[in-house]
């Protein structure tokens, strides 16, 4: 008995010290805690949604959706959403294509991927637009183009300047070429909304790709940029397919951008509201010199 | 035959066939005029069966045919004079892009298009076809050109897609595509547009903010092409045939989707059958058009510009909907 015992030990498996694995280290109660995945320093999230969702220690901007922009952004309940029952056509007949589009009806809580309407930043009346990048990855379709196109309309109709937040990864591929030309469709409202002497800010945030970028992102009489956030027409990955050489490391980062001449400025998210509010009170009509 | 394409490939054994048996009778003491003669009309048949039934992938290999005639080739065929004018005044040449001012039945135009070359040594100088920003800003130089001296505008579009490369991010791709679209749209001459091979997404929308819209037909014009959407929809550009049928890039779809104008009637079995013929199909839709549109005042221009495409795209509206 005192020999099966013995055996018995022996066999069974050594008892080592237990370390967590890198997954369970990783893994914080969701909530409650998040983790910068640029500084991975792990914070509580009601700090980092009070800073802004701007990490506390190394300053990275994380993504907001369009509500969390609307709530940092604009006056205490100033802001009227307009077209906010416009949904997809399946037009092409994609397959699965609204079935896609009601389950991120469904997670995101909106209808598409850009949400517009007007308000007023620190009692400027403005339109405003702001892509949602949790929504199809805020790929641009029909419905997208159209809000935007009818929100640059209201800018136009109310006299106030247009305002839009970009995040998108580009053109829908679902609704093909019509997505393509709502590129077209966007410019040639803007191109109207200027020539009646609109004012047209535009601020890139993280992704802004495609033919988001190589349109109405890129038509402000003011483009900027948030820091850190990607913003370019091709993919990193296709061009290095098609050079054959691999890219620097800020490629297609707003700094990047800054430096080749493409953005008037970075603005932190801290900053955004003073200094569009600058900008807003220099564009007020009637400014005369006093004596 | 250089460059047949395979869903041609019945039609061109029977004819080859049809003249192996004419040789073979002038040799040969037979009669085979009356089988001869069964197998013409066979041809015409299986002519007209493969032809009329042109699928979208085969479409986009007649696009792509080596020998479909470029900007270039048009130009010389459609205009007088043409006189090329070169660079952005800023950054450089850029050789994917061509254009300059002409005459098209003796009046003054301004003719810009993607240019594609001939040969691998004329293709890498002109970088295939796909144009980095400075191509967009010569463009847009000669389009402002055009409307300071009131001369209608003539894009022919024919590239895979504006260039994805490091240098074209650093100058700008997005911006002076951007530009393009907004600038075009307040032009206050007549722009006229024709895809005459690939239109590839942005890269092609950048000459394309037209009054009139024409498409060859057995171009296509898409938001992606069909290997880049399989890679981004089936991570499998393999499955391009797939992609190609269902994204809608033909010239019928197009106008069927209403973002064309009319479809420019090809040579049977394309373009590179014959320039000449070719050219003169365009001719009749580029006089036509221009007609018409040199009826229209400035502002006229511009709102019918604006009109056509703030009309383009499909939609609903919820009767429950989720609110922010």
């Amino acid at each position: 008995m005192l020999k099966e015992l013995f055996t018995k030990n022996t066999n069974k498996k050594k008892k080592y010290a237990t370390i967590p694995t890198e997954a369970a280290k990783n893994d914080v109660p969701e909530g409650i805690m998040t983790k910068c995945p640029s500084c991975k320093t792990i914070m509580y999230t009601k700090e980092l949604n009070k800073n802004l969702k701007v990490c506390l220690h190394c300053g990275y901007h994380h993504a907001m959706n369009a509500k969390e922009r609307i709530v940092s952004f604009l006056d205490e309940d100033s802001f009227n959403e307009i077209d906010e029952n416009m949904v997809s056509e399946n037009p092409l007949n994609f397959p699965d294509y609204l079935e896609k589009v009601e389950k991120d009806r469904q997670k995101t809580k909106i209808n598409e991927a850009v949400v517009t309407g007007y308000g007023s930043v620190n009692s400027n009346k403005i339109v405003l637009a702001i892509m949602d990048s949790t929504f199809r990855m805020g790929s641009m379709g029909s419905v997208v183009g159209e809000k935007i196109t009818r929100a640059i309309e209201k800018a136009d109709e109310m006299s106030v300047p247009f305002i839009i937040f970009t995040a998108s990864g580009g053109a829908r591929m679902q609704e093909g070429v019509l997505s393509l030309m709502q590129m077209a469709k966007t410019s040639v409202a803007l191109k109207r909304f200027s020539d009646n002497g609109g004012l047209i800010i535009s601020i890139m945030t993280h992704p802004t790709t495609g033919g988001v970028s190589a349109s109405f992102a890129s038509l402000g009489d003011y483009n900027f940029a948030e820091p850190g956030a990607l913003i370019g027409f091709a993919g990193r990955r296709v061009i290095e397919q098609s050079i054959r050489e691999e890219l620097p490391e800020d490629f297609q980062t707003a700094e990047f951008l800054l430096k080749h001449g493409q953005l008037d400025a970075i603005i932190s998210r801290q900053d955004l509201i003073d200094k569009i509010t600058n900008l807003l009170e220099i564009h007020q009509p009637g400014g005369e010199l006093e004596w | 035959m250089v460059g047949e394409l395979e869903f041609e490939r019945p039609v061109v054994q029977l004819r080859n066939k049809i003249a192996e048996l004419k040789e073979f009778t002038k040799t040969a003491d037979v009669d085979l005029s009356s089988e001869i003669e069964k197998l013409e009309l066979r041809l015409e048949k299986l002519e007209k069966d493969i032809y009329d039934n042109i699928k979208p992938w085969d479409r986009v290999q007649i696009a792509r045919h080596p020998n479909r005639p470029t900007t270039l080739d048009y130009i010389a065929n459609l205009f007088d004079g043409f006189f090329e004018c070169h660079g952005d005044r800023s950054f450089g040449d850029d050789e994917a892009i061509v254009g300059g001012v002409a005459k098209f039945r003796g009046l003054p135009v301004t003719v810009i298009g993607h240019q594609r070359g001939k040969d691998t040594k004329e293709n890498i100088r002109r970088n295939f076809g796909m144009p980095h920003p400075e191509g967009y800003r010569k463009a847009l130089r000669l389009m402002k050109q055009a409307d300071k001296f009131n001369r209608p505008i003539i894009c022919f579009i024919d590239t895979k897609g504006a260039y994805p490369g490091k240098a074209a991010e650093e100058r700008g791709q997005s911006e002076a595509i951007a530009r393009n679209l907004f600038e075009m749209a307040g032009l206050k001459v007549p722009v006229i547009c024709i895809v005459i091979g690939e239109g590839g997404s942005g890269g092609a929308l950048a000459l394309g903010v037209g009054n009139r819209m024409y498409m060859l037909e057995n171009s296509t014009y898409s938001v992606i092409s069909p290997e880049g959407a399989a890679a981004i929809l089936w991570k499998d550009s393999s499955l391009a045939k797939k992609a190609a049928e269902s994204m809608k890039i033909t010239a019928p779809d197009l106008k069927e989707l209403g973002i064309i104008d009319d479809i420019i009637p090809e040579i049977k079995g394309g373009a590179h059958k014959d320039v000449k013929g070719q050219a003169e199909a365009i001719n009749i839709f580029l006089k036509k058009s221009l007609k018409e549109l040199l009826e229209l005042s400035e502002e006229e221009l511009v709102a019918d510009r604006y009109n056509r495409f703030r009309t383009i795209g499909e939609y609903s509206f919820l009767k429950d909907y989720i609110s922010i």
